[in-house]
C-alpha cells in the first residue's frame, strides 16, 4: 500500500464501521423489530379506502379520465389570453388608431390557429 | 455484601394489567356525532372540561387513528351500515361508548326510521344516559370506561371484536346475494334478530 495512504486505514475501517452499525440500527430498529411487535390483523374492512363509512364509488384517486380534455384546456388556454388582451386593447383603440391593425394582425394570426385547429378536428368532441 | 432482596427493588405484575393501564390512559378518540351530543362533545374537549386530563389528549377523525368510537347522537337506520363499516375500520383494540339516549336506546325517536339502540349493530361498552348528557356525564362514562379496559382480559377484548367482524362477513355475504343495499340488509337482520328475541345482530 501506498505509503502516504496507510495511516489513514483506520479512518476508513472506522468509517466503514459507523455505516455497518448504523445500517443494523436502521434495519433492526425499522424493519425486523416491527414485524414482530406490532399487532398485525388486516381485515378487509381496515384495507377498504375511508369514505365516512360509505362503500367508495371507485377504488382510489388514480382512475383515468379522456386525453381530449387536454386538448380542450390547451385551446381554451390560447384564445382566454387572446380575450384578455382584447380588454385592455379596447380601453387605448380610441386614442391610438395603429392599434386597431396591430390587434388586427394579431388576431388574423390566431384566426390562422383558430382554422387549423378546426381543421384537424380540434374542436369535435365525439370522434 | 449481603443478599440481595429483590422485593425492594423489583416489582412483578400482570401482562394484562400493564398492557391495560397503557391502553386505558391513551384512549383516541373518534366522534361520530349526528346531534346535540356532539355540541356537548366539543365543550368536554375544550378547555373548561379538559376531556384530555383522562389521557385522550388527540381528537381524531380518521377511524384508522382511533381506538374508541363516541357515538354522539341519533343514529338512523340508514346510518347504521355506516356505523358498521367506521367501526369495522378501526384500529385494534377498540372500545364503543353510546352518549345520549338516542345513540342508547333511540330515545324519544320510537320510530320506524331510527335504529332503537346503536348495541343492535355494533358492541357497545359503556351507555351514557341524558338528552344531552352534560360534559361531566360524559367524562364520568369514559371513566367508567377506563375501569372495565383495566378489569378486561386481552383476549376476552379480541374475542370480542372478532364476533363483530363474523356479523360483518355475515352481512356482507347476504348482500352479495340478494343484491339488496346496505342499510337494507342491517335492517332486515335487526328485525330478523328481534323475531327470535335477540337484541343484537353481532
Amino acid at each position: 500500500m501506498n505509503p502516504a495512504v496507510a495511516p489513514f486505514l483506520p479512518v476508513l475501517l472506522l468509517f466503514l464501521l459507523a455505516l455497518g452499525v448504523g445500517a443494523a440500527i436502521l434495519v433492526v430498529s425499522g424493519k425486523i423489530l416491527p414485524g414482530l411487535l406490532k399487532p398485525d390483523n388486516p381485515k378487509p374492512a381496515k384495507l377498504t379506502p375511508y369514505e365516512c363509512g360509505v362503500p367508495p364509488l371507485q377504488e382510489g384517486a388514480r382512475h383515468r379520465y379522456s386525453v381530449k380534455f387536454y386538448l380542450v384546456a390547451m385551446l381554451f388556454i390560447l384564445f382566454d389570453v387572446e380575450a384578455a388582451f382584447l380588454l385592455p386593447w379596447a380601453v387605448q383603440y380610441k386614442t391610438h388608431l395603429w392599434t386597431f391593425w396591430a390587434m388586427l394582425s394579431f388576431l388574423a394570426t390566431l384566426l390562422v390557429g383558430y382554422i387549423y385547429a378546426w381543421g384537424k378536428g380540434a374542436l369535435d368532441w365525439e370522434r | 455484601m449481603g443478599a440481595i432482596n429483590l422485593d425492594d427493588s423489583v416489582m412483578t405484575t400482570r401482562l394484562d394489567s400493564v398492557v391495560n393501564w397503557a391502553r386505558k390512559n391513551s384512549l383516541w378518540p373518534l366522534p361520530f356525532g349526528t346531534a346535540c351530543c356532539a355540541i356537548e362533545f366539543m365543550s368536554m374537549m375544550s378547555s373548561r372540561y379538559d376531556f384530555s386530563r383522562f389521557g385522550a389528549e388527540a381528537l381524531r377523525f380518521s377511524p384508522r387513528q382511533s381506538d374508541m368510537l363516541l357515538v354522539l347522537g341519533t343514529v338512523t337506520n340508514k346510518q347504521a351500515p355506516v356505523l358498521r363499516q367506521i367501526y369495522a375500520q378501526m384500529a385494534e383494540p377498540k372500545w364503543v361508548v353510546a352518549v345520549g339516549v338516542c345513540a342508547s336506546s333511540g330515545g324519544m325517536y320510537r320510530t320506524y326510521a331510527t335504529l332503537q339502540g346503536i348495541d343492535r349493530v355494533v358492541p357497545v361498552d359503556v351507555y351514557v344516559p341524558g338528552c344531552p348528557p352534560r360534559p361531566e356525564t360524559m367524562i364520568y362514562g369514559v371513566m367508567q370506561l377506563q375501569e372495565q379496559i383495566s378489569r378486561e382480559s386481552l383476549s376476552s377484548r379480541k374475542e370480542h371484536i372478532e364476533r363483530f367482524y363474523q356479523s360483518l362477513a355475515r352481512q356482507e355475504e347476504r348482500q352479495r346475494a340478494s343484491g339488496q343495499s346496505g342499510y337494507q340488509t342491517v335492517r332486515e337482520m335487526v328485525l330478523e334478530a328481534g323475531e327470535q328475541g335477540e337484541q343484537q345482530i353481532w
